[in-house]
């Protein structure tokens, strides 16, 4: 009696211990699948990191040669001059900013407009062909874009203004325009929407008409959104590339004519890399522009993103 | 009465700039189709180009954007939807998840032609890829990133907390949860986002300019360590380096017409993909 119920004891531990081990295994497996997700995780982390760290080495050597001021403060870029090479991002950087705050001052208004206009005026069925439209023109590859400002925006320009070609800083803010404008629509659209409705209808009762409404109350109230969408577009159009590369004509210069042909940090980055050597300092100073780009849409973008998060704070 | 007449005017303001963009659009797409149509035909779309890109077809543009975009799938599907996995389904709150979400959401600002130059670095000269399919893909691939990660959380987000729940009561395990009724319900979803995303990358032109496309090649790649030649460079090229443009403006409209034709058609079958499968939940 006593030997029976010891055995059954024994085999009773016997196969607790084996369940044991076989929970502690499959503990073990989950534990791994999590760390592999995890790893997988880490990869954006990586990637962003990555990016800044070879861009700021393969940048260091230009520096480190030429100094900070050379490039800042330089207006010339003419790396490849037999006598002195010039390396001045100066202009390049203006160019880049012209050309954006000029697509800025075309999508922003026409921007809010339509979204004003989608989420206060629209009817259901224009809503529905609306919304599509906008994410189609977001759709168009930059390059078609481009491709369009030779063909159809360029004549427009030079007929428009007579002059010889519209290949200018005017033809690359136009491009930019559209193709930032589905980013500040979207995303003003969806602040507009957030705003309550119990304010629109406080200033309804107290007499205002749906202009005083709509300029008064609503775009003040979804202005944090409105700016960070504006912001994003903004980063959209400092970093575009084949658009401004194939449209405003690509002569470095120090200007603020938006009828002349400039040069942008990307388009400069574009036609150069493909025909310097590896590790000339013409090359590295390619990723010093490189570098800048990358800060400036950074910081654009983490600008957008506190905005946004604040945003999205004060509406819980 | 003036205050009447401003709520017309400013009201009329806000349609006009919603018809105008939709002007936009319709300008767009109407000068590409209305032009480019006429050089479509068989010929075109299967021959490769002829007498200095003057003649002849654009198939090894086609070509080489169809196996790239393959590379980018390859290596930008597994893990962004791995790492949305971690994001949705096992990431804690707390400062990890926080940087790897603003991460992530900086990545998706960062400029295409920054990716070209991050790809020429790491792939053509750190691993010695060389300028090649293999490395065009996989600058794409960092590229899309950002989206297909964002695209897959989107995707898991939509399944209902019950069937997780329902599963962990029943004693499955956290992964086996997941992996019988999680992912089977957010796949469709993950699909749409990863082929919208396939679309905005095959557009892409910066970030293949250094890491792998040609001007002009004679024969078709034979392997992913070739060089390639894609629609997007290949309209750039015609358009503004070739030497005879007016010429071949013709061409180029083709190609404009191609390139948008395809990517159209990629969004459709996101789209037709989203609507069977929410037809197929309500079922």
């Amino acid at each position: 009696m006593n030997l029976e119920s010891a055995v059954s004891r024994t085999v009773n531990m016997r196969e607790q211990e084996i369940a044991r081990r076989k929970a502690h295994r499959r503990r073990f497996k989950e534990k791994l699948i999590e760390r592999f997700f995890f790893l997988n995780g880490l990869t954006a982390i990586l990637v962003l990191g990555g990016i800044f760290a070879l861009l700021f080495i393969k940048s260091y050597p230009a520096f480190k040669e030429l100094g900070v001021f050379q490039f800042f403060l330089g207006a010339v870029w003419n790396p490849t001059s037999y006598s002195v090479p010039k390396y001045g991002i100066l202009s390049l950087i203006v160019s880049s900013l012209m050309v954006t705050l000029g697509a800025l001052a075309i999508a922003v208004p026409l921007g809010i407009g339509c979204a004003a206009f989608i989420s206060e005026m629209a009817s259901k069925r224009f809503k529905e062909i609306l919304k599509p439209a906008i994410e189609l023109l977001a759709a168009i590859p930059s390059v078609v874009v481009g491709f369009l400002g030779i063909v159809l925006v360029n004549p427009i320009i030079s007929k428009l203004f007579g002059i010889s070609h519209g290949l200018n800083a005017l033809n690359g803010s136009i491009l930019l325009a559209i193709m930032s404008l589905p980013t500040i629509v979207s995303l003003s659209e969806d602040a507009l929407r957030a705003v309550p409705l119990t304010y629109k209808e406080a200033s309804l009762a107290l007499g205002a008409n749906r202009w005083q409404t709509l300029v008064r109350v609503s775009i003040p109230s979804a202005l944090s959104g409105i700016t960070a969408s504006i912001m994003l577009g903004m980063g959209r159009a400092i970093g575009e590339t084949m658009t401004v590369l194939m449209a405003t004509g690509n002569a470095p210069g120090l200007t603020f004519n938006f009828l002349e042909a400039i040069q942008t940090m990307t388009a400069t980055i574009a036609i150069e890399l493909g025909e310097v050597p590896y590790n000339t300092t013409h090359y590295y100073s390619l990723f010093v522009i490189g570098f800048v780009l990358f800060v400036m849409t950074f910081v654009v973008n983490l600008i957008s993103d506190l905005i946004l998060q604040k945003y999205q704070e004060v509406e819980r | 009465m003036s205050k009447k007449l401003t709520e017309r005017l400013g009201l009329g303001l806000l349609a006009f700039s919603a018809v105008l963009v939709l002007l936009f659009l319709g300008v767009i797409l109407f000068d590409i189709f209305s032009k480019g149509i006429a050089v479509i035909s068989w010929e075109f779309l299967s021959q490769p180009p002829h007498q200095g890109m003057t003649e002849g077809g654009i198939f090894p543009a086609i070509l080489g954007t169809f196996l790239v975009s393959i590379i980018t799938v390859i290596f930008a599907v597994p893990l962004g939807m791995f790492a949305a996995i971690y994001l949705h389904e096992y990431a804690r709150p707390g400062n990890t998840t926080r940087m790897i979400r603003l991460a992530i959401r900086n990545l998706s600002g960062v400029p295409s032609i920054v990716y070209g130059l991050f790809g020429v670095v790491l792939f053509v000269q750190m691993m010695h890829l060389g300028t090649s399919i293999l490395s065009a893909g996989l600058t794409l691939g960092l590229l899309t990133l950002p989206w297909t990660i964002t695209a897959c959380e989107e995707a898991l987000k939509t399944v209902p907390k019950a069937y997780r729940e329902g599963a962990l009561a029943l004693g499955a395990t956290k992964w086996y949860a997941i992996r019988t009724n999680v992912l089977p319900y957010a796949i469709p979803g993950m699909l749409t986002g990863v082929i919208l995303g396939l679309a905005r990358a095959a557009g892409e032109t910066a970030p293949i300019l250094f890491t792998g496309a040609a001007f002009f090649l004679p024969h078709l790649p034979k392997s992913i360590f070739d060089q390639f030649m894609a629609l997007p460079y290949h309209l750039y090229i015609l358009s503004t380096q070739h030497h005879a443009i007016d010429k071949v403006r013709p061409i180029a409209y083709g190609t404009a017409l191609v390139l948008l034709g395809l990517i159209l058609l990629l969004s459709f079958t996101a789209i037709w993909v989203r609507y069977h499968y929410r037809q197929r939940l309500k079922g």
